[in-house]
């Protein structure tokens, strides 16, 4: 015969102030655990949604990074004539030679200024990009020293508004728009004039990467082969979701930190939540004497208990998830040691990460519950009844 | 104090609780012990060593990653008060596989004959720095790498290029030791890396070390290196060795953020755990409480006695959580560190104060409460509670 739930939740309620300081405590481990998995879901999201599937990213051989790659204007050349990359309507191959470096600007959150890329690309560049939409003002034109910057940038950076000039290279570079891309590590670049860029950095003929679009799936990987193997070449080819799926490591320290501090307020809180079953066990010994008497088993005092440890905790999850909604789209964003620049994103308090972090009040309230509802259950009937 | 041995008995009446009490706190202040010390470590500055104090960098304002006109060193050298100025060169490159991260360790040029001039605290044997001072394709690396990878002197090491467009084929002429912080690099000679660039690249310096004279120069020099080269295409930045390693840490986001609201959690889980349990403790004994006043215990006493207990258990918790954060400690200074600070990583007196206090007022402010009210409670109504 199992114990209504009902008993449990009224001895909650009667207990109020106990259950809700040793919920409140579940609840603050619980937010830290899911505060740190946001930003390192947030992060994964940024670089998992960028790149596009028929794109591929070329790149000197043995370079990790567009930033230490040093590809060379003559090896771009070879490249255009390869088979199996897609032609827009005016039959050029679309196949991008682009720069990328990096800047530093002040931001809002530091004075000091923090590191930014900038890409340089030509008409190609920008066509490829056809996810990249205008939101205010106009792309630049060539041959002119002009900057557009993409959404990211224009929200935390004050230079980096229309109108206002920024300082790179040899000099002041306008900008004169403002674009979005759904991709979202596209909205952390600066893009400017390949030639333009390349003359202040003094790179006419090493600049960065070739991004190439395929024409279809099969052409995608042949092209992939053919580039990779090609020793004239010596580069090395992958597709730009890899590239960038391989970045979204950056939130490693933070999820390690997370997940460490976490664990340990973990148990310090499975002893609070023993500390409170038990009190709530001694305080109760005479009911329990009384429940037996009347046919429960051992079995449904444990349940009983257990499942009371439980509610308590999923109260302190709950809680502890309300907490953390606040940061949800939360913008911030991190360095990444692949570009040397900074990435922003959003924070993301997703449906997986809410189960989780449930799941981890769970277990807290079990292994809390579990030695004093075992306590409970071992009672004898007479002494039990004897208690004051 | 004549009531120590009351409040001790107390304090025992229900050893389990205390027992889970003190385990909580502990594990909780054990937490933010080590939160402080990484804290106290990273932005009051542990006294850095000796030879480091001394020592400034100065790199392109814009990114560590842009060169400097190799001429800035004739220039930083004539600022007053510097002693030496090294210039070397972040090499990067992959050293067999990548996805192992063991494999992964700094590796950088630098003039081999300023080297040992600047890194005061550099150990190695005589002969062996001869050795590699006389080979051009000669490298030393740390005692703690060898250790890692097996380098033994006259080892080929072979690392293959990503940012400079050649290969290093390297031989180990020897293995230096520090007395705190970095020895897991590899340094090898700065004529190499000339030898294997062409035209314009070879003047260029990735970045400068220097040597001031006295620790009292080092603020000075920083200003006077940068105000040189504020109008020139590229502007310096120039910190402390100490300063230059932190600003990696920017990368991982806001760290001191990061930090605070994670000891801000853990102090307010403490103080939940603590005021629940005494809550709990105190209104199991209000009857006691009634037979102590029978007993002619004034008010006060019976206050005190409560905070006390309290106090106490906080204390132990504190106790026993110092003694697992500095064996955390230890084991964090053991674990492969992005940044030097997390090697020497140890609970500082300030750190230790700090959190011994916040203990002990953590266990009087969550008892204030239950035990005033039971201070408070008449004789009559006290003796006949019943829970």
């Amino acid at each position: 015969m199992k114990i209504p739930f009902s008993y449990n939740i009224r001895n909650l309620i009667v207990r109020k102030t106990t259950t809700i300081m040793t919920a409140l405590g579940i609840a603050l481990t619980v937010a830290v655990l899911l505060a740190s998995m946001a930003l390192v879901e947030g992060l994964k999201v940024a670089f998992t949604q960028s790149g596009h599937p028929l794109h591929i990213l070329v790149m000197r051989k043995g370079a990790d990074a567009e930033l230490s790659s040093n590809f060379e204007r003559s090896v771009f050349r070879d490249i255009v004539f390869k088979s199996g990359i897609a032609k827009n309507a005016k039959g050029d191959a679309l196949a991008s030679l682009e720069m990328v470096t990096v800047i530093n600007l002040p931001s809002v959150e530091s004075p000091e200024g923090m590191n930014l890329s900038v890409r340089g690309i030509t008409p190609v560049g920008l066509e490829i990009r056809d996810d990249a939409r205008l939101i205010q003002g106009r792309w630049m034109e060539f041959g002119k020293r002009e900057v557009v910057v993409g959404e990211s940038i224009a929200k935390r950076y004050p230079d980096a508004r229309i109108g206002n000039k920024i300082k790179f290279g040899r000099g002041d570079w306008e900008v004169v728009g403002i674009f979005k891309s759904e991709q979202l590590a596209r909205n952390s670049e600066i893009l400017t004039d390949l030639n333009q860029a390349a003359a202040d950095f003094e790179r006419e003929n090493v600049l960065s990467s070739a991004l190439i679009r395929a024409s279809d799936d099969v052409a995608r990987q042949a092209l992939i082969n053919d580039l990779s193997t090609d020793p004239r070449l010596n580069v090395k080819a992958q597709t730009e979701k890899e590239y960038y799926a391989a970045q979204s490591n950056s939130g490693m320290l933070i999820s390690f930190l997370g997940t460490f501090v976490a664990t340990i307020m973990a148990i310090g809180s499975c002893f609070a939540a023993m500390n409170t079953m038990y009190a709530a066990v001694a305080r109760r010994a005479k009911e329990i004497g009384t429940l037996r008497v009347l046919g429960f088993s051992r079995f449904s005092i444990l349940s009983s208990f257990l499942i009371e440890s439980v509610a308590l905790a999923i109260l302190g999850g709950l809680i502890g998830i309300l907490l953390v909604l606040p940061l949800n789209n939360l913008s911030t964003g991190i360095g990444s040691f692949v570009t040397f620049s900074e990435i922003a994103f959003q924070l993301r308090v997703s449906p997986s990460i809410m189960l989780t972090g449930l799941i981890f009040a769970i277990i807290i309230g079990a292994f809390g519950g579990l030695l004093p509802a075992a306590n409970a259950a071992r009672q004898q009937i007479l002494n039990a009844l004897r208690q004051i | 104090m004549r009531y120590l041995s009351l409040i001790l008995k107390n304090s025992l009446r229900n050893r389990r609780r205390s027992f889970l009490t003190i385990s909580s706190l502990a594990i909780s202040l054990c937490l933010l012990g080590v939160m402080m010390a990484l804290y106290y470590a990273l932005f009051f500055g542990a006294p850095p060593g000796p030879g480091q104090a001394r020592r400034l960098v100065v790199r392109n304002k814009i990114s560590i990653v842009f060169p400097m006109p190799l001429y800035y060193r004739d220039r930083i050298r004539q600022v007053q008060g510097v002693e030496e100025v090294l210039t070397w060169q972040w090499y990067g490159g992959t050293y067999k596989d990548n996805r192992d991260t063991r494999n992964m360790f700094p590796r950088m040029a630098a003039e081999a004959d300023k080297l040992f001039t600047v890194y005061t605290d550099y150990r190695i044997p005589e002969e062996q720095k001869k050795a590699f001072q006389q080979d051009v394709a000669g490298c030393i690396v740390g005692e703690a790498l060898a250790r890692r990878l097996g380098f033994k002197l006259g080892d080929k090491i072979l690392v293959k290029g990503d940012i400079f467009p050649f290969d290093l084929d390297l031989t180990v002429r020897g293995i230096y030791s520090t007395a705190e912080g970095d020895d897991e690099s590899m340094w090898f000679q700065w004529k190499y890396l000339e030898n294997a660039l062409r035209g314009s690249d070879r003047l260029a310096a990735g970045t400068f070390t220097i040597l001031a004279r006295s620790e009292s120069e080092v603020a000075r020099i920083g200003r006077e290196v940068d105000a040189l080269f504020v109008n020139s295409p590229a502007q310096t930045k120039t910190e402390s060795e100490y300063a230059f390693g932190l600003s990696f840490l920017a990368f991982f986001g806001n760290i001191k953020i990061i930090l605070m609201s994670i000891c801000g959690a853990v102090t307010f889980t403490i103080l939940l755990i603590s005021a629940n349990t005494m809550a709990m403790s105190v209104r199991e004994r209000v009857r006691e409480v009634g037979i102590l006043k029978t007993l002619g215990f004034t008010r006060e006493s019976i206050l005190g006695m409560l905070l006390g207990e309290s106090a106490m258990i906080g204390l132990i918790g504190g106790g026993v959580g110092l003694i697992l954060a500095l064996g955390l400690c230890a084991i964090v200074r053991q674990a492969p560190a992005f940044v030097q600070q997390t090697k020497t990583l140890t609970i500082q007196p300030p750190v230790l104060a700090i959190l011994l206090t916040l203990s002990v007022m953590i266990g009087l402010a969550s008892a204030v409460i239950p035990a005033w009210n039971a201070a408070r409670t008449g004789i009559l109504d006290a003796l006949r509670f019943t829970d």
